[in-house]
């Protein structure tokens, strides 16, 4: 029973983690109709500006992750304008290919700047854990989680009570209607894509100092980002929200009571599960058809 | 065409024969290197690269093997036995190397092995600890790093020292991992210690809390901790945070405690590595001047000095390659491999000299490296109390 509390808690930790990162891509994909393979890149890039801003430049901690999601948005907002919107007519296939291209470019110049090996972020937080009866979790991750539901809450606020927010959702019911209605689709899409990669720069910069930094940190989370957004189906935020949450403590009891060398491949059976049984996605509506 | 021409195109190309032959044997003499320059282990392949060049240099600065210059050519193997496969096969196909130092870790060198044989290059293996590459009846490999068991033995007269009693494994799921949990655990039931967990991790994963709570819960006084030095950061860090209070010891020599030290800071406190090179006390080594002038050499370059307990391997390994070219007396493969059963030297580890290991007739090299045990203490890396001078 104490070692299923711990479980417990160290998964919902992980699995809010995986929620900022799955939104930022349920968006981009459900959205824009981009599979961007490049996320886990700006989660890198998040965690490479919080490190060279705590260690370079010697700011706070929180000034490092404001950072890192201006950082972010700013990428991903050059990036849809200069490689995504010339190519918005054309397909799906062409558009990730073109996210590929970025991915693997990002990724070897991280190399080239900051070389192969993996880096520490320094942090302010003591290193001594907080102990409540048989559970204990350190300090650094609380703050993680608190920030990541901030991040999420912000993010459900502005999708929901902004007129961008509202925009945007009118852009993925139909696009076509909305336009007519006078929403400017080139703006929406570039915000999409500068928020989305925003969040998941932030992941990059809160998960930097609890675990470590490298150029290759990003194809792990680009593949938990993607088993999100698959579990929760394609631009729901509730969706990605709970597949985090759910991916997290299902590969935590997955390791903690059938293999830990099984880890990943908990999640992966869940994910095989959702899509034989509800192949949208646990919480995807009906779509609009006509 | 007339006589005359004959005679002149015969002569022309005479002279060409001629200028070449100097020409070729002033070549440089091509030495293969695979190793993870890019990846999650890529912090020890660059130090390997550097320790390599430190060789090369030296040995250049020397006036090379024969009057040949040594050039290495140093392949990325990006932490993946996939791509170390199409390493090793680009080296021995495309750049015509005779021999090649490498792969890093086991699963690394198991998937170039068979390319090996099939090409008939020797390759000197220098960090790969996995039984059973000397076991396979490959002829061409010649290791100089310890496997599991070699290691094992070495730790057995130290386990009363350390107080185990109790013991739990964590290891990188790989060859090296599952090998070391292996060796590890018949060694310490042996001695009379009670194995408990047996825990894995994917050697990309960064979050390992899940195994953590796990082992908390079974109650033993020592935790055996296998894999590369970032993935032992991030163990120590999270199992400070769920306050796992046990006597960590590292295997596999890849632990590098001065890289511990700055990134894990308390959380490495106390714990025990095995290592194959005391860059702390180099005068302690072996050979003590060797060591000593490796480590000034490293400093010299400006590398960072946690690099050490890596690079001294590429430094060993290239020097042995280098003996077996001289021994041979040319740079063909099935020569070096011949010599390669001839040499004797001394690395900055000590000794190198091969034995036969594996199936009769097809038996690879194994050399019998020394093995060493420091500990984190105060922030510093110190020779253990049961070790320290008397």
């Amino acid at each position: 029973m104490d070692q299923l509390l711990q479980h417990l808690v160290n998964g919902l930790v992980l699995g809010g983690t995986y929620a900022l990162l799955g939104i930022g891509l349920t968006l981009i994909f459900g959205l824009m109709n981009v599979v961007n393979f490049a996320h886990g890149e700006f989660y890198t890039l998040g965690a490479y500006v919080a490190f060279a801003a705590l260690t370079l430049a010697g700011v706070n901690f929180i000034v490092g992750i404001l950072a890192a999601i201006v950082a972010g948005a700013a990428l991903g907002w050059l990036c849809e304008v200069t490689l995504l919107r010339p190519l918005r007519s054309e397909s799906i296939d062409t558009t990730m290919l073109v996210m590929i291209g970025v991915w693997i470019a990002m990724q070897n110049g991280e190399l080239l700047v900051w070389g192969g090996v993996a880096k520490s972020i320094p942090h302010p937080f003591p290193t001594a854990p907080l102990v409540m009866g048989p559970v204990a979790i350190a300090p650094l991750r609380v703050i993680v989680l608190i920030l990541a539901v901030g991040l999420i809450a912000s993010s459900w606020l502005l999708i929901h009570q902004t007129k961008l927010g509202r925009a945007m959702r009118a852009t993925f019911q139909d696009r076509d209607t909305a336009a007519l209605m006078g929403v400017s689709i080139g703006r929406v899409h570039a915000a999409t894509f500068a928020f989305g990669s925003a969040l998941a720069s932030a992941a990059g910069a809160l998960l930097g100092p609890v675990f470590l930094v490298y150029p290759s940190m990003g194809d792990l989370a680009s593949l938990k980002a993607f088993s999100v957004v698959i579990l929760g189906g394609l631009g729901n935020l509730t969706g990605a929200t709970v597949g985090g949450l759910l991916l997290g403590i299902a590969e935590e009891l997955g390791a903690g009571y059938i293999s830990s060398g099984y880890r990943d491949a908990v999640g992966f059976v869940i994910i095989i599960m959702v899509l034989l049984l509800r192949p949208s996605g646990l919480f995807a509506r009906q779509e609009r058809i006509g | 065409m007339g006589k005359r021409s004959i005679v002149l195109v015969a002569l022309v190309l005479g002279a060409l024969a001629a200028l070449t032959v100097p020409g070729e044997s002033q070549a440089p003499l091509k030495i293969g290197v695979i190793q993870p320059l890019s990846g999650p282990v890529a912090a020890s392949g660059n130090y390997i690269r550097m320790g390599a060049e430190i060789a090369r240099d030296w040995i250049n600065a020397r006036g090379g093997i024969a009057g040949r210059k040594v050039d290495l050519l140093i392949e990325d193997n990006k932490s993946d036995p996939k791509e170390a496969a199409s390493a090793a096969e680009k080296l021995i196909v495309r750049d015509k190397v005779p021999v090649i130092m490498g792969a890093w870790g086991s699963s690394m060198t198991l998937a170039a092995m068979p390319k090996l044989e099939e090409y008939g290059v020797p390759m000197v293996v220098e960090t790969s600890s996995a039984a059973s590459i000397t076991k396979r009846g490959n002829p061409w490999i010649f290791r100089i790093s310890p496997p599991s068991e070699m290691e094992a033995l070495g730790l057995e007269q130290y386990v009363d020292k350390l107080g185990v009693k109790r013991v739990d494994f964590l290891a990188v799921n790989t060859d090296w991992g599952r090998g070391a949990i292996s060796a590890f655990g018949d060694m310490l039931q042996k001695k009379g210690a009670a194995v408990g967990a047996k825990e894995f991790m994917d050697q990309s994963a960064t979050d390992m809390n899940a195994q953590l709570t796990k082992i908390k819960a079974t109650g033993g006084d020592t935790l055996f901790l296998t894999t590369a030095v970032e993935q032992i950061t991030l163990v120590m860090k999270q199992a400070q945070e769920q306050r796992l209070g046990r006597k960590i010891v590292t295997t596999g020599g890849s632990s590098s405690p001065t890289q511990l030290i700055k990134q894990a800071g308390a959380a490495a406190e106390g714990s025990y590595h095995i290592v194959f090179f005391m860059p702390w006390f180099p005068e302690a080594m072996p050979d003590g001047k060797l060591a000593k002038a490796f480590v000034d050499e490293w400093a010299k370059r400006g590398h960072p000095f946690e690099g050490l307990t890596e690079g001294f391997r590429g430094h060993d390994g290239i020097a042995t390659i280098a003996e077996a070219i001289k021994v041979a007396g040319k740079d063909e493969a099935a020569a070096i491999r011949d010599a390669l059963w001839k040499v004797s030297l001394m690395g900055v580890n000590g000794p190198i000299k091969f034995e036969k290991d594996g199936p009769a007739g097809k038996e690879s090299g194994q050399s019998k490296p020394s093995i060493f045990v420091v500990q984190i203490r105060d922030g510093k890396v110190a020779l253990p109390d049961f070790l320290a001078k008397k």
